[in-house]
């Protein structure tokens, strides 16, 4: 697939990070790497790294999001680049300015990289092929498409927990795959990481045409889903991109795909519990869980900054070594 | 001004009407066809065009075209347009209601027509709404827009508001003998869907219109159309098992007929995998197999015309994201290539590809034309065969250059267009 070119340079170094599929596991093995080395620096009484000094990093955002801006910002910052954060109602937009209007005008302002979040699939790479050859582009979410930096954090997570050996690990993914671009991106990078083996699980009306065609497993029952799992990801079930009769009610979803104690226990007793958050408790997660032992959502949210580091430091390193060479 | 006194010499006539293929001469006087064959008694000569290697066959006949006039003159003119068709060997464009303001009045199809006489190339019919600004809920005029020249009511892409109403406008178009022309699309299926649900949308997460949003719509106006009797067109057909429903009621001797883009010839749901906004159809492109059931369907005759399905667009209407951006192609300029591109890669031999552009859509609009019969009008498309070229959107006739076949090689060039016996194209 030729997103692949799309996303890196001649030599096959990082350019843009759009999509983990396409990517090949050294990419996405050296991501995790790079990710390590800025792990420690969060707990240095001084938490920055002069690398992107003098870079501009624009947070472009037409989609509401706290969480995800604000690592992405803070990721920036500890790499010392100067951050502007541009909110944009998409439904609101000017009349008459284009989406490619926005951004030739950024550009314009010297900046080196978009963050871009997008209610509509394939934004980041429609921007990609609009931006000039030494602006990066970084997907923080693009419609139901992809997330490859929320994958990416899971993936580091799933790593520092059970060791980099994917191949012996069943990793189960429940909840609302159809809709969520968290999905997509986990399942890409988790087969490009030669995960032993990866499910999913949830109603048919949950579930998109095709979905084998990803590389899954469908199970529609959680308990035998969840059998011997190593890793339970729980989707958030997102109530305002239900449009129509996808579920009867937020009580026969919990009990029959809300996470609890006693559904957990047909995965391995060191099974670890995944949550890209904002979590609904009693929805698809009980509190129980979400805040047990095995639940490791806030390690989840403190390695987003990491990698968020290492995907923006790699995008743009590169340029640097370029710009020697001429 | 009188018409000119035409000869044709020395091409292969392929006349799919007549059942003929063969090396004729064709005579042409006073906009018609006066002769093939052998020369009337005393034909005197103003024009003698050397065909001479070359094919002579009936004016193409394009069942969908958007001409976008009035409404939408930055994306394209009747006069653009009209010009465009005629050097692709186009006479004769049919032209959707979805135009703004809608053909709901006499006036504006009249208006429609005039401006094409101006432009005195490709000739214009045009189809009247369904519904009055194709509200879905109140029946048109349509004895008046008969009257005033529409050869057919749709509701182009707009969705009925019940199937009651479709019953009561069905009923209605056939009290004036009109052929409904439908887009087999169920709204509620298809929701805010911007191509085929299948292994594509999953992977790029893009919202899917399902195969069922056209076969439920498929078996529900066939039942309408056999309790009513009205005559139907269905256009743009995109999947194969809608084509084997309309194989099956054109058996049972439903007065129905249907085409296909020419776009779902060639391309599938895996063309869109780099989210190019080219590949962004309504009706979408399906599945390798729905695209082999349309070949098989054109093959049977289930499907009598291939139409461009042309929507040319500004550059900007393209310039977004998939999801955002105006669906379609503009057409015109490729339909005789790729059509003959079908026989070069023997999925029809020339005579049937010629009957979808000329005689079966001339057959669906009920009109008398896309034949070389001596008395009817000299609608001609006279083309090398074996002229081959790149597909370079800067160079298309039509002012909308958005097309997803930039770069493909095209097979067969018009040399010259006749429109009722007056050259409206020549090459060189």
């Amino acid at each position: 697939m030729s997103s692949t070119n799309l996303q890196t340079r001649d030599d096959g170094r990082l350019r843009h990070f759009l999509s983990t599929e396409g990517l090949s596991y050294g990419l996405l093995t050296e991501i995790l790497d790079t990710a390590e080395s800025f792990a420690g620096v969060a707990e240095q009484s001084v938490k920055k790294v002069p690398l992107l000094r003098g870079r501009t990093i624009v947070n472009l955002f037409f989609e509401a999001s706290t969480r995800t801006r604000t690592t992405f910002e803070l990721a920036a910052k500890r790499l010392s680049a100067d951050v502007l954060n541009i909110n944009i109602n998409a439904s609101a937009t000017v009349k008459g300015e284009t989406l490619l209007d926005t951004l030739r005008n950024l550009e314009a302002m010297h900046v080196d990289m978009f963050v871009v979040r997008h209610s509509d699939s394939g934004t980041a790479h429609f921007i990609a092929r609009h931006v000039q050859p030494h602006v990066s582009v970084i997907n923080a979410g693009d419609g139901r498409h992809a997330h490859p930096t929320q994958a990416m954090l899971d993936m580091f997570t799933i790593r520092r927990e059970k060791g980099a050996d994917f191949g012996r690990l069943r990793v189960a993914i429940v909840g609302d795959i159809a809709h969520s671009r968290v999905a997509r991106s986990q399942i890409h990078a988790l087969n490009l990481l030669n995960t032993g083996e990866v499910r999913i699980i949830a109603p048919r009306t949950l579930i998109p045409s095709h979905v084998e065609s990803l590389g899954v497993q469908v199970f529609h029952d959680l308990r035998e889903g969840l059998r011997d799992a190593d890793v339970v990801i729980m989707l958030r079930l997102q109530n305002e991109r239900m449009e129509g009769a996808l579920l009867p009610s937020e009580h026969e979803y919990y009990q029959l795909y809300g996470l609890t104690e006693e559904k957990l226990s047909f995965a391995r007793p060191d099974a670890i519990v995944m949550h890209p958050g904002p979590v609904n408790r009693g929805v698809e997660i009980d509190s129980q869980v979400a805040d047990g032992k095995r639940s490791v959502i806030l390690h989840q949210v403190t390695n987003g900054i990491a990698i968020r580091m290492a995907v923006m430091s790699m995008a743009i390193q590169q340029k640097q070594a370029q710009e020697k060479h001429a | 001004m009188p018409k000119p006194r035409i000869k044709i010499t020395g091409g292969r006539l392929v006349d799919p009407h007549n059942r003929v293929d063969d090396e004729l001469e064709l005579y042409v006087a006073d906009g018609r066809v006066v002769a093939v064959g052998e020369a009337p008694d005393g034909f005197t000569v103003d024009i003698e065009l050397d065909a001479s290697g070359l094919c002579i066959i009936p004016g193409l006949i394009d069942l969908c075209a958007r001409l976008r006039e009035p409404g939408e003159e930055f994306k394209a003119t009747i006069d653009s347009e009209c010009r465009a068709a005629a050097a692709a060997g186009i006479t004769t464009l049919c032209c959707p209601p979805d135009t703004s303001p809608v053909i709901d009045t006499p006036a504006v199809i009249e208006m429609i027509h005039h401006r094409a006489q101006q432009v005195g190339a490709a000739r214009v019919v045009g189809l009247g709404a369904l519904t009055r600004n194709l509200d879905g809920e109140h029946l048109s005029e349509m004895h008046a827009l008969k009257q005033a020249g529409c050869i057919g009511v749709s509701n182009a892409l707009t969705p009925l508001a019940s199937t009651l109403i479709q019953r009561r406008a069905f009923e209605y178009a056939a009290t004036f003998d009109l052929t409904v022309f439908l887009h087999a699309n169920d709204a509620a299926l298809s929701a805010n869907g911007c191509m085929h649900e299948g292994q594509v949308s999953t992977r790029l997460g893009l919202p899917g219109i399902p195969e069922a949003a056209e076969t439920v719509a498929v078996a529900r106006d066939l039942a309408l159309i056999q309790q009513t009797g009205v005559r139907a067109h269905f256009g743009r057909l995109t999947t194969q098992r809608a084509v084997r429903m309309v194989a099956r009621a054109q058996f049972d001797g439903a007065p129905v007929t249907a085409d296909v883009a020419i776009h779902n010839l060639y391309l599938t749901e895996l063309d869109t995998i780099e989210f190019g906004s080219d590949y962004h159809f309504i009706p979408p492109l399906r599945t390798q197999e729905d695209r082999d059931g349309l070949r098989e369907g054109l093959r049977g005759g289930t499907l009598s015309a291939i139409c461009s399905d042309h929507q040319p667009h500004e550059p900007d209407a393209k310039l977004m994201p998939f999801p955002a951006t105006e669906p379609g192609a503009s057409g015109l300029d490729s339909l005789l290539p790729l059509t003959l591109k079908l026989v070069a890669e023997k999925h029809l031999l020339l005579p049937d590809a010629v009957a979808r552009v000329t005689c079966g859509p001339a057959q669906v609009l009920n009109l008398p034309y896309g034949e070389l019969s001596v008395g009817r009008a000299a609608d001609v498309c006279i083309f090398d065969p074996g002229a081959t070229w790149r597909l370079d959107p800067g160079s298309m006739r039509s002012q909308g250059k958005n097309t997803p076949f930039r770069g493909w090689e095209m097979l067969g060039q018009v040399r010259y267009t006749l429109r009722d016996g007056d050259i409206v194209y020549s090459r060189d």
